[in-house]
């Protein structure tokens, strides 16, 4: 077992797209068990970097890390199976299935009945669906969908689909998830829940990298921030240290400030 | 409502039981027999399709070849080579899956939409080599004295027998696709038509998945092909071409994409309408263009959600009861 305090290492990343140079020799260690974030103004590379380390680009240069394994030329279903889930800023909740099966999904990495066993349904599969199900209820009553158990995801709304596709990462069981912009678009109420289920989250023993732009939220529950501007690394540290730096309110207020 | 979803099933698998069990009775002419054969031979195709196309979200235009592949497959190892029947028939489901998986590897893998070119390609070339390939098919006279199975020496040699053969088989694949779509698989099958890059992140292997149900598709169209040559005794490269493709696809999208009991439903209607027609075989693809065209416009979910929307009039329920379906 790795037994590093750091769950997560990116290595003088870079990646650019057709010449716009997204991520720009960045490099992150991220401690195990934390609220790490990661903020910066639109387009200063936050989903690329999410993109690049859960391996849906190849990143143009640098080493990635998780638990000391190396991430480089990793699909990104092999990432799920190494442990590490996901959220998407525009989010990609299964629309034609109902919120359990969406959890369901999210264990397809956490069973192994494949095409033939499915197909006769034989004793292990049946003995898969039934865990499937009780994990899935778990999941249902941890992110408070129980009553929507049943509904297809469609009609739900915004907040409610957010949800869902939260509650299918943490269904994978991973030890480190990535929240895009979690509380964009949600209401006040809805973002109050969304901090303490993120907090809840950490409790489970997750790391958790968060990107977000709701100010009060990031200083709220973060345990270190780094801020990302063209690609890249600004400042980190603490809420405190992050708010009085005077290139972190240079990047997001302008220079005149 | 899952195990609402377990007991819809249960009663419609019985429902089906019975109505194969009972039909015979009902049915007079040997021309209703044959028409109701078909219509089964087409269901295995269409329900493997489905599988593809409803739950896959890819397309193929080359159903024809690996239908017609179980069925040459079956002919050429039993009348050229003296093979035991069932035998013959596995290992033309195997060949065919083998095949599908030489089309669909790199065309899956490539991404795109190459797999609808890729198919189509493959469909035209299976069918010329069909005539070409004298020596082991016929030609274009075809392939005759194909020997009908038997179980023991049981032999299916009429269309009654045929009926019970063809629609047993239509039942256990029928069940078959229904435990993969109640599985891991299926869900994750339903998960790469909703969001491929989703799916990819929870886990799935998402270009894995689409080549072997892409394989399993062609294996049902296989199975089918092989039930027909023994039934029919006879088989030529007509019956295989680009109309026959066409034909099944067409059949999955008015049944409804993602609905298995609308596959039945599909093959059924159009079975009977080219059959009501009459007229030409080029003039078919016609009136399928219409009839598609008709559908897509007025019920784009499949004849079967189409008209449970009218029923139930009530979106959120049909919606549901589609989940209940499917
Ligand atoms: N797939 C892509 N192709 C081309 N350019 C991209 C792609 N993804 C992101 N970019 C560009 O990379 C930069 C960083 O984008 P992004 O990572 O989405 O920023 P953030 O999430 O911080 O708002 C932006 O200029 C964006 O336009
Ligand atoms: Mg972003």
């Amino acid at each position: 077992m790795y037994s590093s305090d750091y769950i997560l290492e990116l290595k003088d990343i870079s990646k650019n797209f057709g010449g716009l140079q997204a991520i720009n020799h960045l490099s992150l260690k991220v401690e195990k068990g934390l609220i790490f974030s990661i903020i910066g103004p639109n387009g200063a590379g936050k989903t690329t970097a999410i993109n690049l380390i859960t391996g849906i680009y190849p990143p143009g240069s640098g080493h990635i890390f998780f638990e000391g394994r190396n991430l480089i030329r990793k699909s990104p279903y092999q990432v799920a199976h190494m442990g590490i889930g996901r959220t998407f800023q525009n989010i990609q909740v299964f629309q034609n299935m109902t919120v359990r099966e969406n959890i369901m999904v999210g264990l397809h990495s956490r069973s192994h009945s494949g095409f033939l066993r499915c197909l006769l349904y034989t004793p292990m599969v049946r003995k898969e669906e039934k865990i499937i199900r009780q994990k899935t209820d778990a999941m249902l009553e941890f992110l408070d969908l129980d009553s929507k158990a049943d509904l297809r995801v469609a009609g739900l709304p915004y907040g409610d689909q957010k949800r869902v596709e939260i509650a299918r990462a943490l269904a994978m069981e991973p030890r480190l998830l990535f929240l895009d912009e979690p509380v964009a678009g949600l209401n006040l109420q809805e973002t109050k829940e969304m901090s303490r289920t993120i907090l809840k989250i950490r409790e489970k023993g997750i790391t958790v990298i968060l990107v977000e732009h709701d100010m009060n939220l990031i200083m709220d529950i973060s345990n270190i921030i780094t801020v990302l501007n063209y690609g890249e690394k600004i400042a980190e540290g603490s809420s405190k240290e992050i708010q009085n730096n005077p290139k972190v309110i240079e990047a997001y207020l302008g220079k005149e400030f | 409502m899952n195990n609402l979803i377990k007991q819809k099933d249960i009663l419609g698998f019985g429902a089906l039981a019975v109505i194969i069990i009972v039909l015979p009775l009902f049915v007079e002419s040997k021309y209703y027999f044959i028409v109701l054969n078909v219509i089964g031979l087409n269901t295995i195709v269409v329900v493997g399709l489905n599988l593809l196309i409803g739950f896959a979200g890819q397309i193929s235009l080359g159903h024809a070849a690996f239908y017609g592949l179980g069925s040459y497959f079956s002919g050429i190892l039993t009348v050229n080579y003296g093979f035991p029947l069932w035998p013959a028939m596995v290992v033309g489901m195997m060949a065919t899956g083998a095949v599908a998986y030489l089309i669909g590897y790199p065309s899956l893998k490539l991404r795109g939409h190459y797999l609808v070119m890729a198919t189509l390609g493959f469909g035209i070339i299976i069918n010329i080599l069909m005539g070409e390939l004298e020596q082991f098919t016929g030609g274009h006279d075809g392939l005759m004295g194909i020997p009908p199975l038997a179980i023991g020496g049981w032999v299916f040699d009429n269309d009654l027998k045929n009926f019970y053969l063809i629609w047993s088989f239509v039942f256990l694949c029928m069940v078959a696709a229904r435990n993969l779509l109640n599985s891991r698989v299926g869900r994750a099958l339903r998960a790469i038509s909703g969001s491929e890059v989703a799916a990819n992140s929870l886990g799935v292997n998402t270009a894995d998945y689409k080549v072997k149900i892409f394989v399993l598709s062609a294996m049902f169209a296989s199975i089918s092909g092989s039930l027909y040559a023994h039934y029919i005794t006879f088989i030529s490269p007509s019956s295989y071409d680009f109309h026959y493709s066409i034909q099944v696809v067409t059949m999955v999208i008015v049944g409804g994409m993602g609905s298995l009991w609308g596959s039945l439903l599909g093959a059924g209607v159009l079975t009977c309408i080219s059959e009501a027609l009459h007229i030409a075989k080029q003039y078919h693809i016609i009136a399928y263009g219409v009839f598609l065209c008709l559908v897509l416009v007025f019920l784009p979910e499949g004849v079967l959600m189409g008209i449970t929307n009218f029923l139930v009039k009530n979106k959120d329920k049909a919606a549901n009861y589609k989940n209940g379906l499917t």
